[in-house]
């Protein structure tokens, strides 16, 4: 199993470098569109990085499911296995 | 009688300076802005020439990370220039109505950095690597688009591309806005950021570009008889344009009057000059008829003047069967040769310097003029700048390109 804070930091980054949020806004509980303010182009944006980064696939489909910053955490951490 | 038209701000961020006020210093002084490359790629490839005039100021130092990761260098340039003719205007708290707002901005060649960085993207690590912002951030309205949303411009974002007469086409396309009647306020201007192995290989294998690997700083060297090429340029210049009804409501600060322009095509070779210089002419009378000026109100011409063996020639014979005799007392400034060639940007940035020049009453300087050209014999300002005199008088900036464009704006002093 994928340490989860890495995985968490390592997002954090990637969505600091395309969107300008801080890294410490970046938090599990956080909704990509909600609280984010991430729209649909900049969050496959940061999927397609966060694929290179962490040597995972993540399917157009699911990304849909990644509602949340923990979504896409957990989601990495078991892809990666 | 058409309604008058003002410009109450200027940017521009060029290989010169970062902004209005440092480009316009080095210009009265006369400063190169070529220099070499010191990038991989000019070794990696062997490239013939081995300099450009890059802008003095590298956008990541101004903008923020995600600005100039969503944004192509030549809308991130763009973006630098619009932004100060926008404070300069003093527009930063004024409340416009957005739908009464335009922006037309001009480039030559568009996101050419990103279309190729993508491509060698896809290449390398396949089609998923190929970022989703790639097409918005490659098209060439891109500048246009993004400028408008960061100003509310909500009456069109319209793009001139018309290779080198892009930028002074963009200020006629805001002029024609404005004169319409569909808006109070145009952000207009060019922007440029080619310098990329691609279009250096491809401008040298069509004998454009100038050779002087061993003195970049001597190669833009327009009207001399030794100039061999165009010194690749990257950069953006932009103008607040207004009618003169908005600009007095609101107690704005005027440089000079956008008094008329004109654009016409030679119909004759795609990348060469007419050689009589028939497209310029036709373009220089009617920018005057749409300027309701004469001949005689004219006392500064920024030239096109790129450096080419064959291109300055004929903008000269243009100049001599429009002005006559006059044309003695034209006194013309080739700013390209300290700038370098701004593609696309080069019609806004001189406009820039032609606004200036007719604000401070001083035309900036033509460096590297050892040897005039007994063919070209113009008044050229060169070192040192020339006063203008303080009477009323009409500036003229002049942009050809590719494609047989020819563009031509005239700006009245205040």
């Amino acid at each position: 199993m994928a340490d989860k804070n890495a995985i968490l930091a390592g997002l954090a980054e990637i969505v600091e470098e395309e969107t300008g949020v801080e890294t410490e806004e970046v938090q599990l509980d956080k909704s990509f569109t909600e609280d984010l303010d991430i729209d649909s182009i900049s969050m496959m944006t940061i999927v397609v990085n966060a694929e290179e980064k962490f040597d995972v696939k993540i399917p157009d489909e699911e990304v849909k499911n990644l509602a949340t910053v923990g979504d896409a955490v957990d989601y990495i951490a078991n892809a990666a296995g | 009688m058409s309604k008058r038209l003002v410009i109450t701000g200027l940017g521009a961020t060029t290989p010169l300076g970062g902004d209005v006020k440092s480009t316009w210093d080095a210009a009265l002084a006369g400063t190169p802005g070529a220099k070499t490359l010191e990038h991989d790629w000019v070794e990696q490839y062997q490239l013939p020439v081995t300099f450009a005039a890059e802008v003095a100021v590298e956008p990541a130092e101004v903008l923020s990370r995600p600005e100039t990761r969503r944004m192509d260098r030549s809308t991130q340039l763009g973006m630098i220039a619009a932004r100060e003719a926008w404070a300069d205007a003093g527009l930063t708290d004024v409340e416009l109505d957005g739908e009464r707002l335009g922006v037309s901005f001009a480039t030559g060649i568009g996101g050419v950095w990103t279309l190729l960085d993508s491509w060698d993207t896809l290449r390398e690590k396949g089609p998923r690597r190929v970022l989703p912002m790639t097409v918005p951030m490659l098209m060439p309205n891109g500048a246009s688009g993004a400028i408008s949303l960061a100003f509310g411009a909500k009456a069109g974002a319209r793009t001139a591309v018309s290779a080198c007469a892009s930028g002074v086409e963009a200020l006629i396309m805001a002029m024609d806005m404005l004169r319409a009647g569909d808006v109070d306020v145009v952000l207009a201007g060019g922007t440029e950021a080619a310098i990329h192995p691609l279009p250096l290989a491809a401008f040298a294998n069509m004998q454009a570009l100038s050779r002087r690997n061993d003195d970049p700083a001597a190669a833009s060297r327009p009207y001399d008889v030794d100039r061999d090429g165009f010194v690749m340029g990257e950069g953006a210049g932009a103008l607040v344009i207004e009618t003169q009804e908005h600009a007095e409501a609101r107690g704005a600060t005027v440089y000079a009057e956008l008094a008329g322009g004109a654009v016409t095509s030679d119909a004759h070779h795609l990348t060469a000059p007419d050689p009589e210089g028939l497209g310029a002419t036709r373009a220089l009378r009617r920018a005057l008829a749409s300027a309701d000026a004469a001949e005689g109100d004219v006392t500064h011409v920024n030239a096109h003047a790129t450096s080419t063996p064959l291109g300055d020639v004929p903008e000269y014979t243009a100049m001599k069967s429009v002005f006559g005799s006059h044309l003695d007392s034209v006194c013309v400034s080739a700013t390209k040769s300290q700038t370098g060639h701004l593609l696309g940007a080069a019609g806004a940035v001189e406009s820039v310097f032609t606004v200036k020049a007719l604000a401070d009453r001083k035309a900036p300087v033509t460096i590297n003029l050892e040897n005039q050209d007994p063919q070209i014999p113009l008044d050229v300002v060169a070192g040192s700048p020339r006063e203008l005199g303080s009477g009323p008088q009409v500036g003229i900036c002049s942009s050809f390109g590719f494609g047989g464009h020819n563009a031509v704006a005239a700006f009245r002093s205040v």
